[in-house]
């Protein structure tokens, strides 16, 4: 009659066993009393003794592999006997391995666990949020590790730094806590040029490097917002804010400096991306844009300029527009719309604008709406300039005129806060000299 | 405020306490005839005679096994090692028997028993009578772990320690019995178990230092005050239970620490300290904890060799100033 084996209790505080070595073979003869297997128990690797007599018909338990006290762990029998039974009475998934603690025995690995995330490294050039909201400034595959102080970090997101903008000064360039009191202390963005620049040598700027930027974690009434504006009107919740610029003064700078340099051909349309940027640094809320999880506040304003090519249009990428002078941003324009034109820029000069603008005035479009070009927040459609009765200090009086109509992402502005970065906007473009106090 | 030495406060504590409570009694090798080999039983036998305090033959395993009996009926020894290296001697009935017993007989017997006697390095007596042993005691639950830096700590910590129901090891230095300092004339001065004391505050660099190395840090913190580094010297003086949020207090406001001690670095207790600064204030650390230890090495008698395996004020400036980052 076949017997089971069972996973003896070797030691009093023994609760499971690993079969260390089999000292028999499938289809040995086994004899009562003969050692039949080697088991590593909690204590020592002990010999488990045959308790019939007959052949070990099969083995359930490989070596390397453990089973709880009393679970078969194989099958001693006459050799023609039907043993299924037996067999199938066993549990059927392989015993748990555990990993082998005393040397002596090969244990074969586990599966390797799956790449850790590879779904999050691979699906976007977005980096994930951190677990606790907190955004893992220094986890960009494509920069080095950076090496700062667990003080130094936590500053650096409270005051939304961006890591890799600083240059540690401890050992092996650690970013500690000194560089980070230093870099707030700084003024976060150059102001607008206090002095127009002797057009000698253009300043460099790193192109193609997108600005850095904070993620904050969406909260729940935000992302409830954006749920159920999304189901009203696309994907994208557009809403509309309108206003009317007076432009004589914006048109009278432009003149004034391109007298002062007929080279320098500043157009309208670059006083007004120069205004955008400055009013977006100060409207830092609606320089952002919506991730799902988290709003992400961008720290320069890297405005789209729309261009119209051939059958479509592009969106070139002004970066960090704040920074730079109307000269900078009138040459960068016209070489990116030249190159545009002729499809000849890289995708990282046409993506990743925190802010674009679309300018048809020169079709003579009065007022219209443009639709944003995901993720950025919001898109500022300009109008024609013309000379248009006005009243003033009740007088009716002809003012050069622009309307703006600018399309905002509802799951990241408001309204109201469209509306105060407009109310800036026009306040600055009216009156120039603002870009410069 | 008297000014007396260490050696002074301790003795005073000892007489206090056995004029107060009559179940407290001393033993040792050389407490009563000879006054203490370093003279901190002086007098108590003549005034409170053989019964109160006995010597004891040479038998550190034996004498330490009495008085864990003597606690368990009720009396309160105070058992005096002539030095801590010889408690090596005596650590079954130490952590076996004394650490476990309130424990193992489920609340049965506390052990209010104190084991006190000199340790850490002392003058060019080598490496069997130059040691530090508190990672060794504070290791195991069950014990206390005492270790003064000053006159009045000594006493008002030897007089909580011989009050304490649970045993308590009392680790005096070797080489400060002779320093002086302010001590309270209150006769129910004490000071509880388990409290630090900042020593000197400060707001650049916190330094961590018990028993000997408060003296040579604060000595440190004055020559850094010089070159513009301010200094928090904390002194935990009881190891266990170990008062880690005055030291988390201190670091989170200086964001820099060392962690000076005389013994031996691996598993010292200026690990232990070092990880749970690690663990509790991560994020307001500007540079790793550093510490300055003794040399990984048995204690050398060369006087010079010597000189150099116990941390000095030099190596605790370096210290500083490297997590000040001003190296």
């Amino acid at each position: 009659m076949a017997t089971k084996v069972i996973m003896p209790k070797l030691s009093p505080t023994m609760e499971e066993g690993q079969i260390s070595r089999w000292l028999k073979k499938e289809g040995d003869k086994v004899s009562m009393g003969e050692p039949l297997a080697e088991i590593d128990t909690d204590k020592a690797t002990m010999e488990m003794q045959a308790l019939a007599n007959g052949v070990l018909r099969k083995i359930l338990i490989n070596e390397g592999q453990s089973a709880p006290l009393g679970q078969t762990i194989a099958v001693i029998g006459e050799p023609n006997e039907d043993i299924a039974a037996l067999v199938s009475e066993a549990p059927a998934a392989p015993a748990k391995e555990q990993p082998k603690q005393q040397g002596q025995q090969q244990v074969e690995p586990a599966a390797p666990p799956p790449p850790p995330q590879a779904k999050a490294a691979a699906a976007s050039a977005q980096p994930a949020s951190g677990v606790d909201g907190r955004q893992p400034q220094a986890a960009t595959a494509d920069s080095g590790r950076l090496i700062v102080s667990p003080l130094a970090a936590r500053m650096a997101a409270e005051a939304g730094i961006d890591l890799r903008s600083l240059q540690g000064s401890g050992p092996g360039g650690r970013i500690i806590k000194k560089d980070i009191e230093a870099a707030i202390s700084q003024p976060k963005a150059a102001p607008a040029p206090a002095s127009f620049p002797r057009a000698v040598e253009p300043r460099q700027f790193p192109q193609a490097a997108a600005s850095g930027y904070r993620d904050e974690p969406a909260t729940e009434i935000r992302k409830v917002i954006a749920k159920r504006l999304v189901t009203s009107l696309g994907p994208v919740p557009h809403f509309f804010l309108t206003t009317e610029i007076e432009m004589d003064r914006a048109a009278e700078m432009r003149k004034g400096i391109n007298a002062l340099d007929p080279d320098l051909k500043i157009s309208i349309n670059d006083i007004i991306i120069k205004v955008v940027a400055a009013a977006l640094i100060q409207h830092p809320e609606v320089n952002a844009s919506f991730q799902e999880k988290f709003i992400r506040y961008y720290e320069h304003a890297d405005v789209g300029v729309a261009v119209a090519i051939q059958d479509g249009l592009i969106t070139p990428v002004v970066r960090s527009a704040d920074q730079k002078t109307l000269s900078e941003i009138a040459a960068e324009v016209r070489e990116l719309a030249e190159r545009a034109r002729s499809r000849k820029l890289k995708p990282e000069e046409y993506t990743g604008a925190s802010f674009s603008i679309s300018n048809l005035g020169m079709f003579g479009i009065d007022e219209f709406t443009a639709v944003i070009n995901p993720p950025e927040g919001a898109i500022l459609a300009v109008g024609a300039m013309s000379p248009k009765p006005v009243v003033r200090d009740n007088e009716i009086v002809i003012r050069q005129i622009m309307r703006v109509t600018m399309s905002c992402d509802h799951r990241v502005i408001d309204g109201a806060t469209g509306a105060r970065f407009l109310q800036t906007f026009k306040k600055i473009l009216e009156n120039p000299l603002y870009l410069v106090v | 405020m008297s000014t007396i030495t260490i050696r002074e406060a301790l003795n005073q504590a000892l007489r206090e306490e056995l004029a107060r409570d009559e179940t407290v009694f001393l033993m040792g090798e050389e407490v009563a005839e000879y006054d203490g080999a370093y003279k901190v039983t002086k007098g108590l036998l003549k005034e409170f005679g053989g019964k109160r305090v006995i010597d004891t033959p040479i038998t550190e395993l034996g004498f330490s096994g009495l008085g864990v009996g003597a606690a368990m009926v009720g009396l309160r020894p105070v058992v005096e090692f002539m030095t801590f290296n010889f408690s090596i001697l005596a650590t079954d009935q130490i952590i076996n028997s004394a650490a476990k017993m309130l424990y193992m007989s489920g609340g049965q017997f506390n052990i209010p028993i104190v084991f006190r006697g000199p340790g850490g390095s002392a003058f060019q007596v080598s490496s069997q009578h130059s040691q530090a042993l508190e990672s060794w005691y504070a290791y195991f639950p069950g014990l206390k772990v005492v270790m003064p830096s000053t006159a009045a700590d000594a006493k008002g910590l030897l007089k909580s320690s011989i009050r304490d129901d649970d045993p308590v090891i009392f680790i005096e230095q070797e080489r400060m019995y002779g320093n002086k300092g302010e001590v309270p004339d209150d006769p129910d001065f004490t000071i509880p178990l388990g409290v630090a004391d900042v020593k000197r505050e400060g707001t650049d660099v916190t330094i961590v230092a018990r028993s000997l190395m408060v003296p040579v840090a604060l000595k440190a913190a004055e020559m850094l005050e010089q070159q513009k580094v301010s200094c928090e010297v904390v002194d935990p003086r009881t190891i266990r239970p170990l008062d880690i949020d005055t030291i988390i207090e201190s670091v989170k406001k200086t964001n820099r620490v060392v962690v000076a001690e005389e013994s031996h670095p691996v598993c010292s207790v200026g690990a232990e300290i070092a990880t749970q600064i690690m663990e509790r204030a991560f994020d307001y650390l500007d540079a790793p904890v550093k510490r300055v230890s003794g040399a990984d090495v048995p204690m050398p008698y060369a006087k010079n060799l010597e000189q150099l395996a116990i941390p000095d004020v030099n190596r605790i400036v370096a210290a500083v100033r490297e997590v000040a980052y001003l190296d």
